[in-house]
């Protein structure tokens, strides 16, 4: 369980999260949902104890994020297209160097397992920098899941993907969190890919919650048909 | 992250061969001039040598302190920072990984250099025993002390501050006298100097060639000044932490 009390960010004169209180069960999808700049990232950022809260604090798993985070970064992992592995070191080299880092035992079976699944046969021994958008994705997928996270934090995981690509990767997950039963933290801006993929809703606006629940929840709630309009209506409200 | 390192050099010759390029190109300017002052002032014949020693050594503090911020940097370049900051590294470890790498790059560099400037020059350190080793023991210390201060100025400002990287160290050459005595120093510059390690060391390199004594007393204090350095090193750790 993922359970974030009071937290806060500030950064100078700057509020980038304020006072959130939520928890997040086991097993289960959460999106963080919100404009630009609403603050998802370091929401994000806090959750996975990179950033120290000004005020508040972030458990999970029964520990304190920040306070525990050699032992709680052992099992969650990270992926967005924002950050990427070494670009000269080939997808094999990136494997192994962060399948050691996170103490993965018989790292080569695990890699192995990995490529199949994300079909990352032909990849393995090109470098990084030299594959393409969807092909990166999948190889910082790979990297996320090296060491079996129970939680697994995405910032935009379908950002730049063309629509077949991004309808593989949310089967994959699914599936994945079908077998696994991981928790996934979610944060998009692509509203299908959320009611598809995502139990619950966290939405956004300046640093605060201003909504929660379901997907089903929140469009029956506002009235209106599809995710897409409810946040279009909060972003827009005054 | 010591494999990830490994790996960057192993998949690169052009860079591994760059890695010794600037040492040798600058050792071999030196060592022709130390050769032309030899045949034409009497101080260059009693200590022959000396300006190589001198660009052999600078370039040691000079890599020492590249290497780490480079390693740093590299991990800024190819945006990967956010995926070792999630990671179960810790700070001492990532500091450790970029020592490591930045031990390698000197090893290459200077090492090249030093072999060249001996089978092309007939240059030789004075043999005055483990001490001279712990002249350069000193230079990479505070090198790495120097990148790491740098890396931590990375993680505050971002890439603006990339161009310390190369800059940094070259404020501090004239004040701590690479190639000439800080007496030669205007009066109120010295005491400056006097609080670089890299003073003492260069100050009883030319102790070593000219007079042929070990003064140890001035390993001694650039030994003490470096670990002065130590706190610093615990800064870059804390902003390890909030990267």
């Amino acid at each position: 369980m993922i359970k974030a009390k009071n937290l806060s960010k500030h950064f100078g004169k700057i509020h980038a999260v304020k006072d959130l209180n939520f928890f997040v069960n086991d097993s289960s999808t959460l999106a963080l949902l919100g404009s630009n700049g609403a603050g998802k990232t370091t929401t994000l950022m806090l959750l996975m104890g990179i950033l120290k809260p000004t005020i508040g604090e972030v458990t999970i798993l029964n520990h304190n994020v920040y306070n525990s985070r050699k032992m709680v970064s052992r099992k969650i992992n990270f992926a967005s297209p924002f950050v990427e592995l070494p670009h000269r070191l080939t997808v094999k080299q990136n494997l192994t160097v962060y399948g050691h880092l996170y103490g993965v035992n018989n790292l080569d079976k695990k890699i192995d397992q990995l490529t199949v699944d994300l079909d990352l046969g032909d990849l393995l021994d090109r470098r990084v920098g030299k594959l393409s958008t969807g092909q990166k994705t999948r190889v910082s997928l790979a990297k996320a899941l090296i060491n079996d996270p129970k939680i697994l934090f995405l910032d935009e995981p379908t950002a730049s993907l063309d629509p077949d690509l991004a309808d593989w990767i949310r089967t994959y997950l699914e599936k994945y969190q079908s077998k696994t039963k991981a928790t996934i933290i979610l944060a998009s801006h692509n509203m299908p890919e959320v009611e598809r993929l995502c139990s619950n809703v966290l939405i956004m606006k300046k640093g605060e919650v201003v909504d929660k629940g379901s997907p089903k929840k929140l469009i029956k709630h506002y009235g209106r048909t599809n995710l897409e309009e409810v946040f279009l209506t909060i972003a827009r409200k005054e | 992250m010591l494999l990830r390192h490994l790996y960057l050099f192993m998949c690169s010759w052009p860079r591994v061969l760059e890695l010794i390029y600037w040492p040798f190109l600058n050792m071999t300017l030196w060592a022709f001039l130390s050769k032309y002052l030899s045949e034409n002032s009497n101080i260059f014949v009693i200590a022959s040598g000396v300006l190589i020693a001198s660009v052999i050594m600078w370039d040691t503090l000079f890599r020492g302190q590249l290497g780490v911020t480079l390693s740093f940097i590299e991990e800024l370049w190819s945006r990967n920072l956010g995926n070792i900051a999630v990671s179960p590294l810790k700070p001492y470890e990532l500091i450790c990984s970029l020592i490591f790498a930045s031990f390698l790059r000197t090893l290459i560099g200077v090492g090249g250099a030093g072999l060249a400037a001996f089978l092309l020059f007939d240059f030789q350190f004075p043999e005055v025993g483990i001490g001279f080793l712990l002249f350069f023991v000193n230079l990479l210390i505070m090198g790495w002390a120097l990148g790491l201060a740098i890396c931590a100025l990375l993680i505050r400002f971002g890439l603006s501050a990339e161009t310390l990287a190369w800059a940094a160290l070259f404020f501090i050459q004239p004040l701590c006298g690479v190639f000439y005595p800080i007496t030669v120093l205007p009066e109120w510059l010295q005491p400056l100097s006097l609080v670089i390690p890299a003073t003492y060391i260069f100050e009883g390199m030319r102790l070593t060639y000219f007079e042929g004594v070990f003064e140890i007393s001035l390993l001694i204090k650039a030994f003490l000044i470096n670990m002065g350095e130590l706190p610093q090193i615990k800064l870059s750790k804390n902003n390890n932490n909030q990267a």
